[in-house]
């Protein structure tokens, strides 16, 4: 067997060892890692929806349709709001990395501000599209709707309670090891879910409106 | 206050399911009673609750598989008694209880016995076969076996609160809509599946991130066991069909919870929409269970054979093929729908194709026995048995594959026949065959070999005698899930059956004995080295049960059969140096997986019965949970260089002795 044959080899020299696997990866590349694919497999969720939204647009069951429906304006000045979080998001990293607790703070205070003007937007939307009469049990068409753009709205929500709670965790115990790479899984959450959004933008809104 | 729930919840009139929950409650409490009284509390909660230990809670997860293999067999032979005797009578179970059966023992079968007993062997095993010490996320970990635990919890709580579903093991609608299913059976299942489900995820992202990133020294791709191989496999699909699980049955609790119309008859809903999400899934889900058992069977039947795995590369490929053509079948489940021939060719012909690797797989392990010098001890005996069975369960696939020939099979008998054939023959027996070859690493002692092979026998003679007789009568037109029938030539064919449970009940209850007889002799039994069956792989080239940090030196790996090559080196040179020790850090016991559970479980039961203030509740003490656990500050401790140089001198000894017998014999 080779193996045996290798073995025996003991003045293999420390190059062609260096060609092989040499353990472990370090605790932030695993971390970075599996957060990767945290967020693949929750692509892969609103890719289910997305699929849902494609099969139940024509659906409106003599509703309302989407180009009756959505206000483009609002829905530019809700994207400006969330890509410009991502870019502030994008400082607090910086931040991180150069371990600057203020400009770490105000940027987090900022992507916080941005996620919440996002949001209030949205439910701005969803509550106007309710009081018209054209609430999620209207028709399948709008059943999908507000399943997937709310399904993103949870996220962002959920985005929010972390962010806050990462703003407290640097102020309380700074920028140890295990907070940076939880920062680092932060920061890759709200990068994806603009992803998201970009997708839903042109999905939802851009060929809703065309229709 | 209580929502929907009343007294009447509890089925009082019903005396099987009341008698089923008493007994399982007296059970549980005199378990309880019995840890309290003997003072074991304290080590069940430092040691096994609060664990983060890949080996201790791969053994919860394969804990919790047994005993719900126990329900979900009940189960069956409730089904199998009862078509027994409601030729022309209405047998023992009226309708609405033989509905809550079926649904729940294909629910529990699914996704509480197979899922956690792959997944269970899996932990235990990978971060072993690897060389290292722990899994990616240990915490994590934990968090994935409670929630798994929850969602079978809840599915157990119907029993004696409420019902359980009675739409089939998936609730397709419109019958599993509010309109013709009022009641709170659908909300338990799909409460529970959502929990577990999330706790699936958890430890598929788990091992994916282990296989890919925690490999010792040495350890590249292709040196990895074929176990390691098919966990990868299996995980990435876990990772990429579970999402669509989850979406899905989110979507039909929108459409009972809230009134949204994704697969209503009503306002445009699709239930077709329904078969194809939820077989998206449900597929791939069937590779996620017989994968790792493939790679189970690759690892014993090499380790019993004396050989190397034959055509380790071509197993490698064939996996992989397997992982990606899973994706692509799903809709030979509902031929009958009525996408046009040329879409059900296409998925005919997909499903055929995916016959091929396992095809290669079956001759690949033909080969690797092919001149060897076989033993057969009773996890081969699974293994040869899995071979037999699962060529058969594959053929009669292939055969429902051809959608003419599905047309007239669909939803008879003959496919229940198909999938028993394939999930027994291919995930349990795999699973029985992991269980035997694995637990003198996770305990220290053999499992009897004498009450083992007892058991086998009556597994494969029971499986062939319950399950062969269904091939027939679904040739004979005999619809699935039928609660009573009238037609005198099934008969026969049903009372055979019924006697294969008996003799699968037998089997059981062999496994049962096994297991009692081992832990008494368990002296007798002991694994003093670490490697009773001169395997191949690096989990036999540490203790039994390994020290709580696997391996005291990192292994560095120089091919494939990493073990079988270092003791080939160690019989040449007969001494070994003492190794350096150093001190390890290994990741401290936390609490935080049981009390996540703990929040899951409330929240779900307030979900299901309409609690909305428990909701509330369950969902702030969940997120409380997580904030204390991100905000300690000491996450690991460590293990003295001294106390794992004598723990590793005590195996080093025991194997030294082995090796100097084994010169002394020759």
């Amino acid at each position: 067997m080779s193996a045996v044959t290798l073995g025996h080899d003991e003045a293999a020299t420390p190059h062609a060892l260096e060609k092989e696997h040499l353990g472990p990866a370090p605790k932030r590349i695993v971390t970075g890692y599996g957060f990767w694919i945290f967020i693949l497999s929750d692509m892969v969720m609103f890719s289910c929806f997305f699929a849902a939204f494609a099969v139940l647009s024509g659906q409106t069951a003599g509703g309302p349709h989407g180009a009756e429906l959505f206000n483009l304006k609002n829905v530019a000045i809700e994207t400006g709001c969330l890509l410009l979080s991502s870019f502030v998001c994008g400082m607090a990293s910086i931040a991180a990395e150069e371990r600057n607790a203020f400009w770490f703070q105000i940027s987090m205070a900022v992507t916080c501000a941005l996620g919440l003007a996002f949001l209030f937007i949205e439910f701005r939307e969803f509550a106007d599209l309710v009081a018209r009469g054209a609430g999620p049990s209207r028709s399948a068409f709008l059943s999908a709707f507000f399943t997937l753009v709310g399904c993103h709205g949870l996220h962002v929500s959920a985005g929010i309670l972390w962010l806050l709670t990462m703003m407290a965790q640097v102020f309380a115990k700074g920028f140890r090891a295990d907070i940076q790479r939880r920062f680092l899984c932060f920061a890759l959450f709200w990068h994806a879910l603009d992803i998201i959004w970009v997708a839903v933008f042109s999905v939802v809104y851009l060929l809703g409106s065309a229709a | 206050m209580l929502g929907k729930l009343t007294w009447a919840a509890i089925p009082f009139d019903q005396p099987i399911p009341l008698l089923a929950g008493a007994v399982v409650l007296v059970a549980i409490l005199a378990v309880l009673v019995w840890v309290v009284v003997k003072g074991h509390l304290p080590y069940l909660w430092s040691e096994w609750i609060t664990s983060v230990d890949h080996k201790r809670i791969g053994v919860m997860y394969t804990l919790l598989a047994c005993v719900m293999l126990l329900r979900g067999f009940s189960d069956a032979i409730m089904m199998r008694m009862q078509q027994a005797v409601a030729f022309h009578s209405n047998g023992f179970l009226p309708p609405e209880h033989y509905n809550q059966i079926f649904s729940a023992h294909g629910t529990i079968m699914i996704f509480f016995v197979a899922m956690p007993f792959v997944i269970g062997l899996m932990n235990l095993v990978v971060p072993l076969q690897l060389g290292v010490r722990d899994v990616a996320f240990p915490t994590l970990n934990s968090v994935g076996f409670w929630l798994t635990a929850t969602g079978a919890l809840l599915v157990n709580v119907s029993l004696v609160v409420g019902e359980f579903a009675r739409t089939g093991w998936l609730p397709y609608p419109p019958l599993s809509e509010l309109t013709y299913s009022p009641g709170v059976g659908v909300d338990y299942y799909l409460w529970s599946l959502e929990i577990s489900g999330v706790g699936t995820l958890v430890a598929g992202i788990n091992l994916v991130t282990t296989v890919l990133k925690i490999r010792t020294k040495g350890m590249t791709y292709l040196r990895m066991p074929m176990f390691c191989w098919t966990t990868l496999a299996a995980n990435l699909l876990i990772i990429a069909a579970f999402p669509i699980l989850t979406a899905t049955l989110a979507m039909l609790i929108l459409d009972r919870y809230l009134g949204f119309h994704f697969f209503t008859n009503e306002a445009g809903g699709n239930m077709m929409m329904f078969m194809n999400l939820i077989w998206a899934w449900g597929h791939p889900e069937v590779y996620i269970l017989v994968l790792p058992a493939f790679g189970i069977f690759s690892e014993v039947v090499a380790t019993f054979s004396g050989k190397p795995l034959f055509g380790y590369r071509s197993m490698v490929l064939a996996t992989m093929a397997i992982c990606i053509i899973s994706f692509m079948v799903w809709l030979h489940h509902f031929f009958t729908m009525g996408a046009g021939a040329d879409i059900n060719a296409i998925f005919g012909i997909a499903s055929m194709i995916i016959a091929v690797p396992t095809g290669v797989k079956i001759y690949n392990w033909l080969f690797t026995m092919y001149g060897g010098r076989i033993r057969f001890a009773t996890p081969m005996l699974w293994s040869i048995g899995f071979m037999v069975t699962f060529i058969l369960g594959g053929l009669t696939g292939v055969l429902v594959a051809v959608p003419p020939a599905d047309f007239l099979l669909h939803n008879s008998l003959f496919l229940v026949a198909h999938f028993h054939n394939v999930i027994i023959g291919g995930v349990l027996f795999g699973a029985f065959a992991g269980y035997t070859y694995w637990f003198p690493k996770a305990f220290g002692f053999r499992l009897h070999e004498g009450l083992g092979k007892a058991a086998f026998w009556f597994w494969l003679v029971g499986f062939y005698v319950a399950f062969m007789p269904l091939y027939a009568v679904g040739f004979l037109g005999m619809t699935r899930r039928m609660q009573h029938y009238d037609v005198p030539e099934w008969r026969p064919w049903l009372l055979l059956a019924g006697f294969g449970a008996v003799l699968i009940l037998i089997g059981i209850g062999f496994q049962i004995a096994q297991l009692v007889v081992s832990i008494r002799q368990r002296e007798e039994l002991r694994d003093h080295t670490g490697d009773p069956w001169d395997g191949r792989s690096l989990e036999w080239a540490t203790a039994s049960p390994p020290p709580v940090f696997n391996f005291a030196i990192p292994p560095d790996v120089r091919g494939e059969d990493a073990y079988w090559s270092q003791k080939a080196l160690a019989r040449q040179k007969a001494t070994v140096g003492e190794p350096h020790y150093e001190a390890i850090e290994m990741p401290r016991n936390s609490p935080t997986g049981f009390i996540c559970a703990f929040f899951a479980t409330v929240v779900g039961f307030a979900l299901i019965w309409h609690i909305w203030w428990m909701v509330i509740v369950g969902l702030i003490g969940a997120y409380a949970t997580f904030v204390v656990f991100a905000w300690r500050d000491h996450d690991e401790y460590e293990i003295p260089a001294d106390e794992v140089a004598r723990i590793d001198r005590l195996n080093i000894a025991e194997r030294r002795d082995m090796v100097s017998a084994a010169g002394s014999l020759s």
